[in-house]
């Protein structure tokens, strides 16, 4: 029996073979890197510990560790970390026995010596995420991790704002500098299924040969599940979920859902079903705040394609001024701000602020 | 005023060298008379020819082999260009202004120590993030201690050319050293995100600073217009687009008070598109310190 973790693939196209050994999909769990923003990066070494524990047990692969904005994300801009990420690493590379663990940067805000830190605190798999169209500031990243023998995953993010042929040529730039596996990344919860379909296959059909293809799905319109079902038919091996969505704006693709309908398809995952199930309801709901909800806001995210962590600091910024937090995305959404723009939220709602006193004259 | 100029050489003919080009034209103290690359094919080369400089696409060896030599050299190529190079001009005695992220001599950001380092035969001018943020990191450490500053720089994607994305570390590295050494934070840190949306999205650049429950609030607000108004003298483009935000202290903070400070950055239009004025912030500082150090030196031989 192969191990879990066995990458039998060689990257040299081993066409028939399945992928990860007796897997034909290698899941990944994204509570404690995505669930970050819907705790406002206040995870304790005890809830990352406990939820590692059980997801681990449930047989899922590969769990990602990191603050929400990746390594290096602790900050005035995306949110303070209660406790360091490296120190969430550590405690999750001790704490799993079978599973990766994995952790996220991004070129602009973490670094190669913050890539090294991480593994020398036991990560395994270095996640690279650019915007859909600079996959070229990750070259000297993905170069790194590879001399470092760590395996890498790039992250093409908010894959719905370009064509399939941009992504594929993207994700040629990443395979190119080292990258073993290339996700379609629905950071907005804004693909619909055809969209993802032909996002996945036109990357499939331009690296898929030499790398694996993955798809990261959120719930802004709700399909996080579906997207994710035709994701995998198109020829995405690898899957990003966070158990009971635990993740930014509605949150991620429910992974115990995911698990059942793959069971139900005959797709076989190495995730015990009634485990995880387990998992979500005795150990992940415990662990957050309140459950993600399909509400205006999160709505509106799917609905105008803004990064789906821009929803706490959407919210704060209408609480800190008395503005509309729906209004202040879809602004965001008509700026076509990027992952990264938090900052820009808060100027929105300044000018949403003027532009409401001066439409209403203060009466005395 | 003084007829008198210094000479200058711009290496590198992309598109900052050329942008500078523009810029040094017009000045009072820099005759710009070199414009020198490797691609005879270029077309910085070509502008330069154009506007009466003498061009060479044979690189510095051609240069230093003149008899005549610059007394100021900008460095528009890149930090591994200018590592290679920089012992060469200091030996030739002429005064390199690097604009590069090669750090080999001291940082300067004009309006907070522009006039620092005239005697220095190398300066260097940090980074496009660095010049549109560090002054303001420093306009707030005038007023009262900042413990921890960070700055965002959001440029469009076309304006970040292939140096700037081979390296994005050494910018965030070098930004975070320059707001500790220049802006006055005991901690910094730096973030830029490359934003492609169409038409380009014109530099902006928030700038968050930790300060005191007690600072002075009106006091930090005075001196960050004060700011504004130091550096439109060399980038009139250069505009705050809110008035200094004041966050209370929280837990998450370590008890301090958040400074947010917004600005916007539209260049010239010299050479380069008004949108990328985090290029154009980088031709104008060099560009004045260009300057300062010319009329330093002037200023010695004229005695």
């Amino acid at each position: 029996m192969t191990d879990l973790n066995d990458l039998t693939r060689t990257w040299s196209g081993t066409h028939g073979d399945k992928p990860f050994g007796t897997l034909d999909l290698r899941l990944t769990d994204t509570c404690l890197r995505d669930g970050s923003h819907h705790k406002r990066h206040q995870f304790t070494a005890t809830e990352v510990h406990d939820i590692v524990e059980a997801l681990d047990n449930s047989g899922v692969p590969v769990i990602e560790v990191t603050h929400g904005d990746g390594l290096g994300g602790s900050s005035f801009n995306y949110g303070f970390s209660r406790t360091p990420e490296q120190e969430l690493i550590k405690i999750a590379a001790e704490t799993a026995k079978r599973a990766k663990i994995a952790f996220l940067m991004l070129p602009g805000l973490g670094t190669k010596d913050d890539i090294r830190a991480a593994q020398d605190n036991g990560g395994q798999i270095c996640r690279i995420a650019t915007h859909c169209t600079e996959a070229d500031v990750s070259i000297q990243h993905f170069g790194l991790a590879r001399e470092l023998g760590l395996e890498t995953v790039g992250f093409l993010m908010m894959s719905h704002t370009q064509p399939p042929e941009v992504l594929a040529r993207q994700a040629r730039i990443m395979v190119d500098a080292g990258c073993q596996c290339v996700y379609v990344v629905d950071s907005a919860g804004a693909l619909i299924m055809e969209q993802t379909a032909d996002r996945v296959s036109a990357v499939v059909a331009e690296i898929g040969h030499q790398a694996d293809v993955g798809f990261h799905g959120h719930e802004n319109l709700g399909l996080g599940v579906a997207n994710t079902v035709v994701a995998a038919r198109a020829g995405a091996t690898q899957i990003d979920g966070s158990v009971r969505r635990f993740g930014a704006g509605a949150g991620n693709t429910p992974l115990e859902a995911f698990v059942g309908v793959a069971d139900k398809l005959g797709w076989t995952t190495g995730v015990d079903f009634l485990k995880i199930v387990d998992a979500s309801e005795d150990v992940i709901k415990p662990a957050m705040p309140e459950e993600c909800q399909l509400d205006r806001m999160t709505l509106m995210m799917g609905y105008a394609g803004v990064y789906s962590s821009f929803l706490k600091h959407a919210g704060n910024a209408a609480e800190r001024f008395g503005v509309s937090g729906a209004q202040i995305l879809l602004e965001a959404g008509k700026r076509k701000l990027i992952g990264g723009q938090e900052d820009q939220l808060i100027d929105i709602a300044l000018q949403l602020k003027a532009a409401q006193e001066s439409e209403s004259p203060v009466t005395v | 005023m003084s007829a008198k100029k210094l000479t200058a050489a711009i290496v590198g003919p992309g598109n900052i060298g050329t942008d500078l080009l523009f810029k040094l034209l017009r000045s009072d103290v820099v005759e710009p008379r070199w414009m020198i690359g490797v691609d005879p094919s270029s077309e910085g080369l070509k502008i330069a020819a154009d506007k009466g400089l003498e061009v060479s696409h044979e690189g510095v060896d051609w240069l230093l082999g003149q008899d005549e030599l610059p007394d100021l050299l900008f460095e528009a190529t890149s930090a591994y260009v200018h590592r290679a190079c920089a012992p060469r001009y200091a030996e030739a005695g002429i005064r390199a202004i690097d604009l590069t992220p090669a750090a080999v001599g001291p940082a300067v950001i004009p309006p907070v120590n522009g006039l620092e380092h005239v005697d220095a035969l190398n300066v260097n001018m940090i980074t496009c993030g660095g010049q549109a943020t560090i002054p303001m990191v420093n306009a707030v450490s005038r007023v009262t201690p900042v413990s921890y500053a960070e700055i965002v720089a959001s440029v469009s994607s076309v304006s970040a050319g292939p140096g700037t994305r081979a390296n994005i570390d050494e910018f965030t590295s070098t930004t975070s050293a320059g707001v500790v050494s220049i802006g006055g934070a005991a901690q910094g840190k730096a973030i830029i995100i490359l934003n492609p949306a169409e038409p380009p999205m014109i530099m902006r650049d928030t700038i968050f600073c930790a300060v005191d429950p007690d600072a002075d609030t009106d006091a930090i607000s005075e001196s960050v217009h004060r700011m504004e108004k130091a550096v439109q003298q060399y980038v009139p483009g250069y505009r705050l687009l809110q008035e200094p935000q004041f966050d209370g202290p929280s837990d998450l903070t370590g008890g301090r008070r958040r400074v947010s400070i917004f600005v916007e950055v539209e260049g010239a239009g010299d050479f380069l598109p008004p949108y990328s004025g985090n290029l154009d912030i980088m031709t104008a500082a060099a560009a004045q310190v260009g300057e300062n150090i010319a009329r330093h030196l002037l200023a010695e031989k004229g005695n």
